[in-house]
């Protein structure tokens, strides 16, 4: 529902980024987008080919790298990838787990032409 | 063909601007709460109630959003605290943008609880830093007890649930247990309270939960200048 803006921010710190080096072409635009950052990935490239489409930017891509929820046991400090909303730490049962990653929403690195 | 490593927030204006105005309540004690829910979920009528409650001289204030009309503004404003409408004109969730536009008249040093009540929708106000203090989000019994497992976004950011309409439990195939359990699958460490605004159950509970974490608030502050 809100994709479009997300991608209108994203195409902001393209812009900002090509500022800063006014010589190179940026050719793609690599995003990190977590479980839990409530953005649907099939809408942000829709909406992102869609603000790019027919400007200077073009054929510019977005590439998005999806990044799982990760719980940590504060008891026995294992690691998890969290699959069906079970928190429950699989080594010692422990229910309270914290999540450590998958809120991410950053742009993370950019290809360029120069 | 070279690669520029970045690492910037997408929404790195939004997050700016959400971290000013925390620092803005931070220094004044404020303590700033963003309700969030689906449409119909009850925030306006618990706002209501809140402000019922308050102490006439309670420093509070509300800025409220909605796509369209200063209906909620109008029902809110007759407790005679400050409220303010924020008019999305569309817009599916508020950001930290608007929020610091609508401050703007106001006084912060006259305000010591800021509640924002944000668009109804579980989905986008997830992703927008206001800069409160916590979200907050209202789960009524009319709904599926599974929304904190279709919606976790918003339920793990949350802090505190309020499960509402809870006078309609008789009447409805709604299990409270189980929407507390699969709120805590999301969000393991979330606090749960339950209310009914209509017959007023558990509302103390709530005013008493805003009360101890405005203390909170203001005891920072305080150690702060200090």
């Amino acid at each position: 529902m809100h994709e479009l803006g997300i991608a209108s921010s994203i195409l902001d710190c393209v812009q900002a980024e090509a500022r800063r080096h006014p010589k190179a072409h940026i050719t793609k635009v690599g995003v990190k987008i977590g479980e839990l950052a409530g953005v649907d990935v099939d809408c942000l490239q829709f909406g992102f080919e869609a603000i790019v489409k027919g400007t200077d930017w073009e054929p510019l891509v977005l590439e998005v790298e999806s990044v799982p929820r990760i719980q940590r046991c504060p008891q026995c400090r294992h690691e998890f990838r969290m699959t069906d909303f079970d928190p429950e730490c699989p080594q010692c049962g422990e229910f309270a787990t914290q999540c450590i990653s998958g809120e991410e929403l950053d742009v993370t690195y950019m290809e360029v032409d120069e | 063909m070279s690669r520029v490593e970045v690492e910037k927030k997408v929404l790195n204006e939004n997050q700016i601007l959400a971290e000013q105005l925390r620092e803005r309540y931070r220094e004044r004690g404020i303590l700033c709460v963003n309700l969030i829910s689906s449409p119909g979920s009850g925030k306006t009528l618990l706002l209501e109630k809140t402000l019922e409650r308050m102490d006439k001289g309670a420093r509070v204030a509300v800025l409220t959003g909605d796509l369209q009309t200063e209906n909620d503004a109008r029902r809110l404003a007759k407790f005679g605290f400050p409220v303010k409408q924020i008019v999305t004109g569309g817009t599916c969730h508020l950001d930290a943008k608007m929020i610091e536009k609508h401050l703007a008249a106001w006084r912060l040093e006259d305000i010591d609880l800021l509640i924002v009540e944000n668009v109804g929708n579980l989905v986008c106000p997830s992703s927008y830093d206001l800069g409160e203090d916590a979200k907050i989000v209202l789960l009524s019994t009319t709904e599926g007890e599974d929304k904190p497992l279709k919606y976790p976004s918003i339920f793990f950011k949350s802090e505190l649930m309020i499960l509402t309409k809870i006078d309609l439990l008789p009447y409805v195939p709604f299990s409270a247990a189980l929407a507390k359990e699969n709120a805590r699958r999301v969000h393991p460490q979330m606090e749960i309270l339950e209310v009914s605004s209509t017959t007023g159950e558990g509302v103390d509970r709530w005013m008493e939960w805003l009360r101890i974490r405005q203390q909170q608030a203001k005891s920072k502050a305080f150690a702060l200048r200090a």
